[in-house]
């Protein structure tokens, strides 16, 4: 049953005409460009191609998939119709139920979606060379993250912004909903701690680092005060100060030295570890004023002020790719920076980017509840992945232009380099790469770190990349500043998402345990809120304990679990899609999801079923486990393990990894199956009842794009015109 | 030229305010007005908003 609509025959919706000489000049236009790009990039082998192919073949897959691909899911898949009032307009309370500008509302989308995830999953994928990155995240991005982020917010706007659990439970069912909602959670830990790891891997040993970073607390403190009870709802103002001491610490941090503080704020990986897990917990019992909103506002401007230095820099400076298109680890499996073969790997490592199911989580939370009109979904959960998935092109182009001797001496893992320059360039001399000791030991100096060797995570290699791009395009000297610079960014986002994360994290806990136990339901209650949040911060902490002392690197460990977790919630996401559109009678529609749950289903579930079973130890965890359990029962000792305590901890981490990947693997098919059930009767009958909240006329005149045509300005004009005679009428 | 210029800086200021939230004080002042109720003050009414957001925390993706 469907109780969509259609738009009158003829028209597209916003009353656009039929596409004119100019505009099919136009997108002819975009379309050789993109095709050249494409070539160009294809045809390249072993010699000099500029970063810039891959930057305008992005752009313009972006424009022609926005423009055609986008529009055709709106209007026939979907069927959004502007004469059917959304949620905020409806429930409007001026609070949570808002009907937003759209592109303010593209703002906050884009603010919640953007993170460090896709700028870390790129420049672990460029191992596999430039091009298999190149390719999944902008094909993935049009076919998958795009559309999933979009559906979903608009079957959670046509059910008043349920979240993706409550519309798992209630669509396709009860076993269903139970097992998203436990795979929901697990992802959350997972992400967190993964987040966590990969800003402990960029702090330790960096006392610059340290430092600013440690700032920000005091600053955002600061801001919250400000705001509060100096100057009450001064954001702008607040946050043009924030930025200012923000620019200073950075700043500030290179004279560490100098201060004599350089060896207190040098520390170690565990040190960081508490200290992350303490301030995990403590901002998350601390009132939002306080500490998360303003430490939001300056990591949205922060974040949003890299993008676009990053832009300009990259067409500024033009760096050439150093990276080859597709290296021989693609084929063989054997990379140091994390184990497996292309298929399925890449497509698990670069998650966001170009398919994430935490967005799932932001479509179905508090955007739906904001959208003006039904057709400012397409904007701003399409056009909002696609400016996410040009942030990852942006970091796999980093990621590939800095000479990859530095590449693979940064990101192995320190039990493969020996952590030493010498050891580490034998290590990445043997690989087929060329750099010497002096070399890595140069490029620390050029950024003032104490070193560069095994920093892995993503984030050192992509200050550097950034360092290496800014240091051309704009000149002068300041790379060790640029570096740093791009540091603060990744970590401020990552604390930003660690308090946020944790909060969420303790509603979740508190709403379901509330379920049995009432009392520990009230978020107002201090001791649930408490235990929930130690619990929250015990589960992600200790995983990330795990990650920082395990022998094997914990990046090397730890990523694919993340990556691949985060893949089975789009999963869980795209079914949920599918089931809608069968149950809205629409199953001759449903491959538009279905393309993307398919092929997602068939990597993760790949990715799954190697990371489980497979025989080879550097790949599959138990075999992992087994191998090293073997050698310690006789005694033995296996590098990269240093003594039988490391024995015993590899083994233990293993067998955790392992266990977690098949519980979220089986929970995924366990809501597939639930909806598989649902698509047959659904199929069968042609469509099933849904919670969908029947149609009801909307009053609210606005654009439905991005930019306004004369017509739709003249409409809103004329509406606006009528409210304010009826206002005046009222007094 | 200047006059473009002007808008455009206007245009990003309004971008600005609104994307920060500090022209929901504006909305509310013309909501107040428009149902002839008297406004709390500001500190009183950012007070509100802090609260709510107290209560419905958002994730922040990777």
């Amino acid at each position: 049953m469907s109780t969509t609509t259609e738009t009158r025959p003829g028209t597209a919706p916003g009353g656009r005409p039929r596409m004119t000489p100019a505009s099919i000049a136009l997108w002819g236009g975009i379309a050789v460009v993109g095709a050249v790009c494409w070539t160009v990039l294809a045809l390249s082998r072993g010699e000099e191609v500029s970063a810039l192919w891959i930057l305008f073949a992005a752009l313009s897959s972006y424009a022609i998939a926005y423009r055609f691909y986008s529009r055709f899911i709106a209007t026939k898949v979907l069927g959004v119709d502007d004469t059917r009032a959304t949620p905020a307009e409806r429930l409007d309370n001026g609070v949570d139920f808002d009907p937003t500008d759209r592109r303010v509302l593209f703002g906050h989308h884009f603010a919640a979606i953007a993170g460090a995830g896709p700028l870390v999953g790129p420049v672990l994928a460029a191992q596999m060379g430039y091009l298999p990155g190149t390719i999944w995240i902008i094909v993935g991005v049009i076919l998958a993250g795009a559309v999933q982020d979009m559906v979903i917010l608009f079957f959670s706007m046509r059910r008043d912004g349920k979240s993706l659990g409550q519309m798992v439970r209630e669509e396709i069912g009860i076993v269903g909903g139970v097992a998203a909602l436990i795979a929901v959670f697990g992802i959350m830990i997972i992400i967190l701690a993964v987040l966590a790891l990969v800003v402990v891997n960029a702090l330790a040993e960096s006392p610059w680092g340290v430092f600013s970073i440690a700032l920000t607390i005091p600053i955002a403190l600061f801001m919250g005060f400000y705001v509060r009870y100096l100057r009450p709802g001064r954001v702008m103002e607040v946050t043009g100060i924030g930025v200012a001491l923000l620019l200073l610490a950075i700043i500030g941090g290179s004279y560490v030295e100098e201060m004599g503080i350089a060896d207190a704020l040098t520390l170690s990986k565990e040190s960081l570890t508490i200290s992350l897990a303490v301030y995990g917990f403590v901002a998350s019992i601390l009132p939002v004023w306080m500490l998360l909103t303003p430490r939001d506002y300056l990591s949205t401007f922060m974040k949003i002020g890299v993008i676009v230095l990053l832009a300009v820099g990259l067409v500024i400076a033009a760096p050439v790719l150093q990276n080859e298109a597709v290296t021989d680890f693609a084929a063989e499996g054997n990379g140091p920076v994390f184990a497996g073969k292309l298929f399925p790997f890449v497509f698990i490592t670069i998650a966001c980017g170009a398919l994430s199911g935490f967005h799932a989580l932001i479509s179905s939370g508090t955007t739906p509840k904001m959208v003006a009109k039904e057709s400012h979904v397409r904007m701003i959960g399409y056009g909002g992945m696609l400016m996410e998935s040009f942030v990852a092109i942006s970091a796999l182009i980093a990621a590939c232009v800095i000479d990859q001797g530095l590449y693979y001496a940064m990101n192995a893992p320190a039990g493969a380099t020996g952590g030493e320059p010498g050891t580490a360039a034998d290590f990445v001399n043997g690989l087929g790469f060329t750099i010497s000791a002096g070399d890595l030991t140069a490029a620390a100096q050029a950024v003032e770190e104490e070193t560069l060797v095994s920093r892995t995570g993503g984030a050192p290699t992509l200050a550097f990349g950034i360092s290496q791009v800014f240091t051309d395009a704009f000149g002068g000297g300041l790379a060790a500043f640029w570096y740093h610079f791009a540091i603060m960014f990744e970590a401020l986002f990552i604390l930003t998402a660690v308090d946020a994360g944790t909060r969420v994290g303790r509603f979740m806990l508190q709403d379901t345990v509330g379920n049995v136990w009432k009392k520990f339901g009230d978020t107002s209650w201090r001791p649930g809120a408490w235990i929930a949040s130690a619990v929250v911060v015990g589960l992600w902490g200790g995983l990330l304990y795990i990650g920082v002392t395990d022998p094997l690197g914990g990046i090397n460990q730890l990523f694919p679990l993340f990556g691949i977790t985060n893949q089975l919630l789009a999963a869980i996401a795209l079914t949920l899609a599918v089931t809608l559109l069968i149950k809205h009678g629409k199953a001759k529609w449903a491959w538009v999801p279905g393309i993307a749950l398919a092929w997602d289903l068939t990597t993760t579930m790949t990715a799954s079923w190697q990371k489980v079973f497979s025989s080879n130890p550097a790949i599959g965890y138990f075999e992992q486990a087994d191998t090293y359990r073997t050698a310690a029962d006789q005694g033995e000792v296996l590098a990269p393990a240093t003594d039988a305590g490391q024995m015993d901890q590899i083994i233990f981490n293993s067998t955790v990894n392992g266990v977690l990947q098949a519980t979220f693997a089986i929970l995924t098919l366990v809501v597939v199956a639930n909806a598989a059930v649902i698509w047959f009767k659904g199929w069968r009958t042609g469509g099933l009842p849904t919670t969908e909240v029947p149609h009801q006329p909307s009053a609210i005149v606005a654009p439905s794009d991005f930019f306004a045509t004369k017509e739709e300005k003249a409409a809103v004009r004329e509406w606006e015109e009528s409210r304010r005679e009826r206002v005046g009428a009222h007094r | 030229m200047t006059g473009r210029l002007l808008e455009a800086a206007r245009g990003v200021r309004w971008y600005l305010r609104e994307v920060t939230g500090e022209a929901k004080w504006d909305a509310y002042l013309a909501r107040c007005e428009a149902e002839g109720c008297t406004p709390m003050t500001r500190r009183e009414y950012e007070r509100h908003r802090a609260d709510h957001k107290e209560r419905s925390a958002q994730g922040r993706c990777c």
